[in-house]
């Protein structure tokens, strides 16, 4: 008979502690330096990881994969937007996807935080979490960056009819149900704020929750530059 | 009158490029309509230069060739325009393909998983058993 060794029974028992319902969906582009460590440090906690490579030119797809994470690969660089989509449409018609978890590649996104999200989504019963680097002062954005999220706030709760306290903040917990409402057509960064708008439109129970952002060097160096802030408003009043 | 032979010839070359352009129809049908209304009016401002002037005058523009620039600014901001929109069109359905091909991929490969682990069973089962049931 087939047996599995002690190795993968250990790993088995870890499984059902993990959160094995979350899927955490990463948008993948040009991150091979950290999307390894980012990837193995997700899995501890999370039961499902998928990165969804968009076009990457470097070693991004294999070194994640190599870390445990299953890739999607888009054939053409098509922008965050679209490989959420893509990593959005994947995990919510998995079986026993109950919450996606969206986390950006670069490190900047705290595990712990994602799971005291998940956390919160589970107790207070909630479908959808933003996460928010301005409920507390732990992230410390530069004066420029700063008031550049807040006018992308502003803007983006004019647009939505929610009141939101951190706008273009990668790290979200969409439950199933509201997963399926969403149907992302900006394919580049425009998406934040119509993720917010399509969630919003659900009608389903949402909360905010505090995370802290680490503004590492190599985050700053890869992170959006301030001029993508007029390409994002440009791409979302041209539509 | 080498000059208007010229714009003339010209004039119906990018005529007929442009008409090779597709999309739905009613938009096709009022593109080319207004393209016809082009082509009139561009022949016969070259053949009658002076009835530009005559038209900018009662449309209280300087002159002719003022009118021109002002029709071909308009021109070439509805050009940005529709191009920007087909442009978008055609970004939209790339981004669907794409979508669709790495979706398809990803299924391929849990199909190609069950198969592999499906016949490492069978072989398991033939290597340990011993007996097969009878075809």
């Amino acid at each position: 008979m087939y047996s599995p060794d002690a190795a993968t029974e250990r790993a088995a028992t870890t499984q059902t502690l993990r959160q094995d319902d979350v899927w955490l969906v990463i948008p993948l582009y040009n991150e091979a330096t950290v999307i390894a460590d980012v990837v193995r440090d997700a899995l501890v906690t999370f039961g499902h990881v998928i990165c969804v490579d968009d076009g990457s030119s470097d070693s991004s797809a294999a070194r994640a994969e190599e870390a445990g994470a299953t890739v999607l690969r888009h054939a053409v660089n098509l922008g965050q937007g679209a490989a959420l989509q893509t990593g959005i449409q994947f995990a919510r018609a998995q079986d026993g996807c109950r919450f996606i978890v969206t986390f950006d590649a670069d490190g900047q996104h705290r595990v712990e935080d994602a799971l005291s999200m998940v956390e919160q989504a589970r107790r207070d019963d909630l479908a959808i979490i933003f996460g928010s680097r301005f409920l507390d002062d732990r992230t410390k954005p530069g004066l420029l960056k700063r008031m550049v999220l807040r006018t992308a706030v502003w803007f983006t709760n004019q647009s939505t009819g929610l009141r939101l306290t951190d706008a273009h903040n990668g790290l979200r917990v969409i439950r199933q149900d509201a997963a399926l409402d969403v149907e992302l057509r900006q394919d580049r960064m425009a998406h934040a704020s119509e993720i917010v708008l399509q969630l919003g439109r659900t009608g389903l129970p949402w909360g905010e929750h505090p995370v802290h952002v680490l503004y590492t060097d190599y985050s700053r160096a890869k992170g959006q530059s301030l001029w993508n802030s007029i390409n994002i408003l440009v791409d979302l009043v041209f539509k | 009158m080498l000059i208007q032979v010229l714009l003339v010839v010209a004039i119906g070359v990018v005529t007929v490029l442009l008409t090779r352009s597709t999309a739905n129809a009613r938009h096709q049908a009022i593109r080319r309509l207004l393209l016809v209304g082009f082509v009139v009016a561009a022949v016969l401002s070259v053949i009658f230069p002076e009835w530009l002037s005559h038209l900018a005058n009662a449309l209280g523009v300087g002159r002719g060739t003022d009118l021109l620039l002002y029709a071909l600014v308009i021109a070439f901001v509805s050009y940005i325009a529709t191009s920007h929109r087909r442009s978008s069109l055609l970004e939209r359905k790339v981004t669907i393909l794409t979508r669709e091909l790495s979706l398809a991929e990803a299924d391929l490969r849990k199909v190609d998983e069950s198969v592999e682990r499906a016949r490492q069973q069978t072989h398991g089962s033939e290597s340990d058993g011993g007996h097969r049931p009878a075809l």
